[in-house]
């Protein structure tokens, strides 16, 4: 058996490289209709608001939509299926983890966010604390919580071209990457939010319509027997029955099992903490279309997470273990392959077609969010950094979109250098790291600020700054950096920290110095009156942008 | 129940008008309506989340029953998750609607005045104050 599929490997590489012009056409269709709907959007674009927000023009429903665009990233579609296809159940967490989370940003900080804040997610943390320190500090962890999602998507871009182009070089790796990096800096210069908001409107309708066409098909294959597919899926994998019970990853050690843990908070409480994410709800008119829109990203992708178990367990059920690591190790190709396979295999055209239009998807995938990513953190760098915290409230809104627009090509230089550096990471779990980042920096100040009157900028200090390091640190020192073979710097081991995850030891330290800086130094200035402002703005919309 | 209305007629509302609407029982009430059920359904989805993965940590065994053919407790439990996140969405938003969204525009048309955001505001007021 292992040998019949040994050879299957082959003919995957061999076919891929021969239907290459057909993926290449669907990828550049794709590239300049998009192109072309981000100039229409920036002949649209005049002010700061239509920049920053697309003029808070969209309905709930396009919100939705596009939120759902910019969140499955490269990360929900290959890293998941590939995690699922690799290890089986433990790969499902982070769809149910990526899921949940929503609850914490329709609950608590959709509808309050659109009310205090105007164009980032430091505009709220800072509305009733002292301006300069506070947007330094969300400006800074805004920037490296998307710097870590940004690296996760470029090393989904490259870990495609490996398959699309059938080698496994690294200049045509290189090449995608930049070619990302380049696209997604002309998204957001030339279109700002109008053009990123419709490339991800864009992206969700085809990627929830490939996702379906490739569930279609797998069930198809299965009788519409879920039961069979599993069984299928157990017996292929080698591991059997353990393939469809949680612990095959996270359950050989207790420190493992820690990490699960880990794993888990981060998830569910990173989401509403992601800026890029958070500044999506500044586009709608008002808090309820901001509601809305949550609705509908909860609907949209709950539909999409319920369907990687289709494509995570059928790429297990249908290709062995083998063919998925040898294209990627970390499993990162699972879904296109999945989809050349069921499309009649390497051989066939419906395989190659299936392949193309699923890649395609994929870069469109990648193309959408590395554009949200890049808006959110240029964005933050001119409307903190730069206009309040270096201009001190001086520069027009010409200079400061003008500063937007410098910074986003500079982030994607930065980006591109890292996807460069960064090729054996299974994404799913690069962005589970932004993740944990996010809960840790943005979350506790987020909601400190929104609901504790006492609150106040030590503790915004503390926690923002605390959580970051914390978090970044404890990563520096995880087995994610070195010492392992799929580690960033396989040859070095400086790594103590034993957890891959560092949430569960960030996200506490994050919650707890925002109350202990917070006791710690004299409550602010005028602070029940500011509070009031706040809290009636944010509940009721009352003076809100 | 009788808020306080700011004494410009137009413009952003001052700081001293936030305040006495906060103080408002009103505002009050609209407050309690919406954190009384907010926090303690977070504090509830959380629970349940971290049990399913704490149950997937340390009871292997109860999670790795079969329930029909292949599918599991664990698959079960995992798509319950969905549900009840689904179920949840819907239940805060029909809360939101029927609780929050008349007294919010309420508060805000008195606190903005009229003329401040065109006559939209102020239909809507006179609508939500007459069904209130």
């Amino acid at each position: 058996m292992t040998a019949l599929h040994t050879t299957g490997v082959q003919v995957v590489a061999v076919g891929a490289s021969e239907h290459r012009p057909l993926i290449i056409t669907l990828f550049s269709v794709f590239v300049v209709a998009t192109l072309g709907i981000t100039v229409w959007a920036g002949r649209q674009t005049k002010d700061a608001t239509d920049f920053y927000a697309g003029g808070r023009s969209f309905s709930g429903f396009q919100n939705g939509l596009a939120i759902s665009g910019d969140y499955m990233s490269a990360a929900s579609f290959l890293g998941i299926a590939g995690s699922i296809a690799l290890v089986g159940y433990d790969g499902f967490l982070y769809s149910i983890g990526f899921l949940v989370a929503w609850l914490v940003a329709l609950l608590l900080v959709a509808e309050p966010l659109r009310n205090s804040g105007r164009f980032t997610m430091a505009d709220a943390l800072a509305f009733r604390l002292r301006q300069r320190p506070v947007r330094t500090a969300a400006g800074i962890s805004t920037i490296v919580v998307s710097i870590f999602y940004l690296l996760a998507q470029m090393v989904g871009a490259g870990a495609l071209v490996a398959l699309l182009l059938g080698i496994t070089g690294e200049g045509p790796r290189r090449l995608i990457v930049i070619l990302v990096g380049v696209v997604m800096v002309l998204y957001v210069t030339i279109g700002g939010m109008k053009g990123t908001t419709w490339v991800q409107m864009v992206k969700a309708v085809l990627l929830i319509g490939g996702t379906l066409l490739i569930t279609f098909l797998v069930f198809a294959k299965f009788n519409w027997n879920l039961s069979s597919l599993l069984g299928a899926a157990a017996e292929k994998s080698g591991k059997g029955a353990a393939f469809l019970e949680p612990g095959l990853k996270y359950g050989v050690t207790a420190t493992s099992k820690i990490d699960f843990i880990s794993l888990g908070l981060a998830l569910v409480l990173g989401t509403a903490g992601l800026p890029h994410i958070l500044i999506r709800f500044y586009t709608v008119p008002t808090a309820r279309a901001a509601r809305t829109s949550v609705n509908w990203a909860i609907g949209i992708i709950g539909c999409f997470y319920l369907m990687t178990i289709a494509l995570g367990f059928g790429a297990a059920a249908l290709l062995t273990p083998e063919t998925i690591t040898t294209s990627n190790a970390a499993g990162n190709t699972a879904a296109p392959l999945l989809a050349q396979e069921i499309g009649g295999g390497a051989d066939s055209t419906g395989g190659a077609i299936l392949l193309a239009v699923i890649s395609a998807v994929a870069f469109a995938t990648i193309l959408a969010v590395v554009a949200g990513l890049t808006l959110a953190s240029s964005s933050s760098f001119a409307h903190d950094l730069y206009a309040n915290v270096i201009r001190k409230g001086t520069a027009s809104e010409k200079e400061e979109v003008a500063a937007a627009k410098i910074a986003a090509v500079a982030i994607g230089a930065v980006a591109i250098l890292l996807g460069i550096f960064a090729g054996k990471l299974n994404i799913a779990f690069l962005v589970a790291l932004a993740f944990a980042v996010a809960a840790s920096a943005n979350l506790p100040t987020l909601l400190y600020s929104l609901f504790w009157k006492r609150f106040n900028t030590t503790g915004a200090l503390w926690s923002i700054y605390g959580g970051l390091i914390t978090s970044v640190f404890l990563v520096v020192f995880s087995p994610v950096v070195s010492g392992k073979e799929t580690a960033m710097f396989p040859g070095v081991d400086f790594h103590w920290f034993p957890l891959e995850n560092p949430g569960i030891i960030s996200i506490p330290v994050g919650f707890l110095l925002g109350v202990v800086g917070t006791l710690l130094s004299k409550p602010e200035e005028d602070a029940d009156r500011k509070y009031a402002e706040l809290e009636v703005r944010s509940l009721t919309g009352a003076g809100a942008h | 129940m009788d808020p306080a209305r700011p004494s410009a007629s137009s413009g952003p509302p001052s700081a001293d008008s936030y305040a006495e609407v906060q103080a408002s029982a009103e505002f009050a009430q609209l407050r309690r309506s919406y954190r009384s059920f907010a926090f303690p359904l977070t504090v509830a989805f959380i629970t349940w989340y971290l049990l399913y993965v704490l149950l997937s940590n340390y009871a292997g065994g109860f999670m790795d029953t079969k329930v029909v053919g292949h599918i599991n407790v664990a698959l079960v439990f995992g798509l319950a998750q969905f549900a009840t996140t689904f179920g949840i969405a819907v239940w805060y938003s029909r809360h939101a609607n029927a609780k929050l969204d008349s007294r919010a525009d309420a508060i805000k048309a008195r606190l903005e005045g009229p003329g401040t955001r065109g006559a939209d505001d102020t239909d809507d007021t006179e609508s939500t104050e007459a069904t209130a």
